[in-house]
């Protein structure tokens, strides 16, 4: 019997250590923050000036004392503003077309760069933007079903309560409207410059994009 | 909108570019900064010391006296600061709040001087976080007791206006709120131990009588015992039906504990009052005084301690139970063994398994009387078994009951701790109605006609919303002058809605939208301007948003005729409104369906008056008004009335 709580003790002594190892692994995880490069690089490398980098920066830092925001974060924010739906599919593509360097986090240059081309970019800056954020496996087309995604992902933003009530294949109309626009030559898929010939004809969108010059 | 990511804002805006080449419709116009300045440093001196911070800082939270215009009134002049009055200290922890979005509740504060704090700030306590909110309502709630309690000693005085029965009834339940109840607490007490004084001294042998027998005090001085008994009944009999009378709900007074057992101790004397000269069932009646012995319980009125002993038994039945059924088992198992291993033995006690039982019982509380003991070797070793396995059976359940104890001892803090559950509801529900607060805020300011002259382009349908003369003032008065974020934020919702060319609403609305598309099977009047607006389902509460202004000529003379005849929702609402100013105002918007007027939805009933012909050829003939007279709900709903119609059309 002793024998019996011998082991048993033993087992149990073995357990904190190795749960003590992953805390100190997670610990050095969250210890290390990111800094970003100083702000004359920052001010060079982007549309933005000195201020704005720092209004900018101030907010980033406060929301993610760690200096990198990764995709649960992210969507976290996002959603904060949608309250209705259901922002996390929608927030999860602006991620990956934030996240230029694909390792799953968002340094303050990434977020500035990004911010700096849709705030500060020409028209055609911004349409590539878009049309990168559209392409979901970046093969440098845009077939039905990613567009299908992300105007799924859009209407999910909606919610529930809307007027009119949401029937299950508006999202499909809309890719169909879009597609028809956008694809010339009617092979299925959109390439870069197709979408950007398709915008730049359409007034509407193009006064829409000047809408958000001055955001900042 | 959590204000803690107004930061974020700018982002989320310029990632709205991401569903323009979606969009089919146009976007709205952004709302402009007016005030265009850099963003600077405010001074904030709270009793001499200074804090700064960003404005911006501050603007996140605009409900907030520093978040508002509201801090204009404290600013100062020739210092070029806002200077407030107030403590220095709790003012870090409201600061602290704006700057990282939680409000935390200092351990040394005390509780209702930040309370004051708060409240001088505009911060509704709800909102402190999660780390310090226990604390918070810890306190809190002591206080109030302690307050409470404060208020309750002073109250000595009876209230006035109580009729001489609640007064009897106060005095009964509680002897220390006047004289005369406690003489008659002391009284009843004397009698009780006297009646059972009395009972015991019965029985005790009196000394000897000439005939050499010993005769019970009972039998010898018969009438001395009848005349105290008699003396005790009387006045037991009087208390309990002074109680009855006294009582504020007879019913649930005779069905109490308390005056069963005080019927119990008066009833035997009376039964014994009217059995004397039968013979025969003075068995029976010897058995009856057995009951006199209850009247002990009539002391748990007197005891506190009786009570909560009683309650715990009472709520410790399950183990006690536990305990009865494992000891049963133990005991039958055990006698079984003990009977088959002593059949054998001749002159044995254990003649039947069920007087082994009593040996079992004997030996397993390790009582050991000796009646009844095994002579077999298999006996003793049996027996032996059991004197051992009932010490361990008897004392397993034991630790059970004691834990109840104390678990009812501590009995009312886990009351608080209920109470405080019910408290966590009530904020989970507050702050989940702060969030959705912030949904229908948006709901709210497209409906006040916020996003009035925000549209890009002059379509007719879009034409600026002007509501029926009646409410435009009413509408003036309710637009408050909503913050520059959280226009923002606003126009985004915007953006969204129409790129995918829906709208958000609420849930009443989008209900009633499923229950208009319901009642498309009745004639429509214009199933041609369905389509021609493109909009999916005959929703007139679509249509009565766009309100043109050519219609406000139709609209009087229309009204009328269709909200009599056409078919109509009669939706009866509860009672009135309650203080969410975004739904008082929505009763003021009278091109809004009806049914927003309640908070319940009560009674919905389809009522068909009738199925008129169409007057609607008038506006059908203009051709950029769209829809057909819309019979919404008349200009005003006067409060007082809560049946409202909404027509389908």
């Amino acid at each position: 019997m002793g024998a019996v709580v011998g082991t048993l003790t033993m087992q149990t002594r073995q357990r904190p250590s190795r749960a003590r190892d992953k805390v100190d692994d997670e610990l050095e995880m969250t210890m290390v923050s990111h800094r970003p490069e100083g702000l004359e690089q920052l001010e060079a490398q982007t549309n933005f000036t000195k201020q704005e980098l720092q209004v900018l920066y101030r907010g980033f830092k406060n929301e993610c004392p760690s200096g990198v925001v990764n995709e649960e974060t992210f969507k976290h924010i996002y959603a904060q503003f949608f309250p209705h739906g259901d922002a996390s599919t929608y927030a999860h593509y602006l991620f990956n077309a934030f996240d230029t360097r694909n390792n799953g986090s968002i340094k303050f240059e990434d977020f500035v760069m990004g911010l700096s081309t849709l705030l500060r970019g020409t028209v055609r800056d911004k349409l590539e933007w878009t049309f990168h954020l559209y392409d979901i496996n970046r093969d440098g087309f845009i077939n039905r079903e990613e567009m299908t995604e992300i105007v799924r992902a859009i209407y999910d933003m909606m919610g529930k309560y809307t007027y009119p009530a949401l029937k299950g294949d508006v999202p499909k109309q809309h890719v169909d409207t879009f597609f028809e626009k956008m694809d010339k030559n009617k092979d299925g898929v959109v390439t870069l410059e197709e979408f950007v010939i398709a915008c730049q004809e359409d007034e509407n969108m193009m006064r829409s994009m000047q809408l958000f010059e001055n955001v900042m | 909108m959590a204000a803690g990511v107004a930061a974020w804002l700018p982002f989320a805006r310029a990632a709205a570019i991401g569903w323009m080449p979606v969009a089919n419709l146009p976007m709205p116009v952004a709302p402009t900064n007016k005030n265009k300045r850099q963003d600077e440093l405010i001074i904030l001196n709270v009793s001499g010391r200074r804090f700064q911070t960003w404005r911006n800082t501050l603007d996140r939270y605009p409900d907030t006296l520093l978040g508002s215009s509201e801090k204009e009134f404290f600013f100062n002049e020739e210092t070029r600061e806002y200077f407030f009055d107030r403590d220095p200290d709790s003012f870090r922890s409201i600061l602290n709040f704006y700057r990282t979005g939680k409000l935390h509740y200092p351990r040394y504060e005390c509780i209702s001087a930040y309370d004051e704090e708060l409240a001088f700030f505009g911060i509704i306590p709800e909102i402190i976080s999660d780390c310090c909110y226990e604390e918070y309502k810890d306190r809190k709630r002591e206080n109030t007791e302690r307050l409470m309690d404060d208020l309750e000693d002073n109250k000595d005085n009876k209230p006035p206006n109580m009729t001489f029965r609640e007064t009897m009834w106060r005095a009964f339940e509680n002897p220390h709120t006047s004289t005369m109840a406690l003489v008659f607490y002391y009284v009843t007490g004397f009698f009780i131990a006297i009646s059972v004084i009395t009972n015991v001294v019965e029985t005790v042998p009196c000394g000897t009588t000439p005939n050499q027998r010993d005769i019970p005090c009972g039998e010898r001085y018969t009438e001395a015992f009848f005349c105290m008994d008699t003396a005790c009944v009387m006045i037991f009999t009087v208390e309990y039906l002074m109680r009855l009378f006294a009582a504020p709900s007879r019913y649930r007074f005779m069905r109490s504990v308390m005056s069963i057992i005080d019927v119990v101790a008066i009833l035997p004397y009376y039964i014994g009052l009217v059995m004397t000269n039968n013979e025969d069932v003075s068995g029976a009646f010897v058995t009856l005084r057995v009951f006199r012995v209850f009247r002990i319980f009539k002391f748990s009125r007197h005891s506190q301690g009786l009570r909560i002993l009683g309650y715990t038994l009472k709520s410790c039945a399950s183990e006690l139970g536990f305990l009865l059924f494992s000891l049963t088992m133990a005991i039958i198992i055990f006698a079984t063994v003990m009977f088959y291993a002593e059949k054998g033995s001749s002159s044995s006690k254990f003649t039947s398994i069920p007087a082994s039982f009593w040996y079992t019982i004997v030996t397993m509380t390790t009582l050991g009387y000796g009646d009844m003991v095994p002579k077999t070797i298999a006996g003793k070793i049996f027996g032996s078994i059991c004197s051992l396995s009932g010490v361990l059976v008897i004392a397993l359940p034991v630790p059970v009951i004691v834990s109840n104890f104390s678990r009812i001892y501590h009995q009312n803090q886990r009351a608080d701790k209920r109470r405080a559950q019910k408290v966590q509801k009530a904020r989970l529900a507050r702050m989940r109605i702060s969030k959705a607060g912030s949904s229908t805020a948006f709901l709210h300011s497209k409906r006040n006609g916020l996003n009035q002259s925000l549209e890009l382009t002059q379509l007719p349908y879009y034409k600026m919303k002007l509501s029926p003369q009646g409410s435009l003032e009413e509408d003036q008065q309710l637009k408050k002058t909503t913050s520059l974020l959280e226009s923002q934020h606003h126009h985004l919702l915007h953006c969204l809605e129409k790129t995918t060319n829906h709208e958000f609403v609420d849930e009443r609305l989008y209900e009633q939208g499923y229950l208009q598309t319901a009642l498309q099977n009745f004639p429509s009047q214009s199933p041609s301007l369905s389509s021609e607006e493109g909009v999916t389902g005959t929703c007139c509460s679509r249509r009565t948003k766009k309100n043109i202004q050519a219609l406000n000529a139709t609209h009087t003379h229309s009204h009328t005729h269709n909200l009599q005849e056409l078919s109509a929702l009669h939706i009866h609402c509860g009672e009135q409104q309650p203080l969410n100013t975004s739904r008082s105002s929505l009763n003021l918007m009278s091109d809004e369906s009806g049914s927003l007027n309640c908070k319940s939805s009560g009674l919905v009933t389809t009522a068909i008056i009738s199925i008129p012909t169409p007057p609607s050829n008038n506006s059908r003939a203009n051709p950029d008004a769209p829809p057909p007279p819309n019979p919404d709900a008349p200009p005003r709903p006067n409060p007082g009335s809560d049946v409202v119609k909404i027509s389908a059309l």
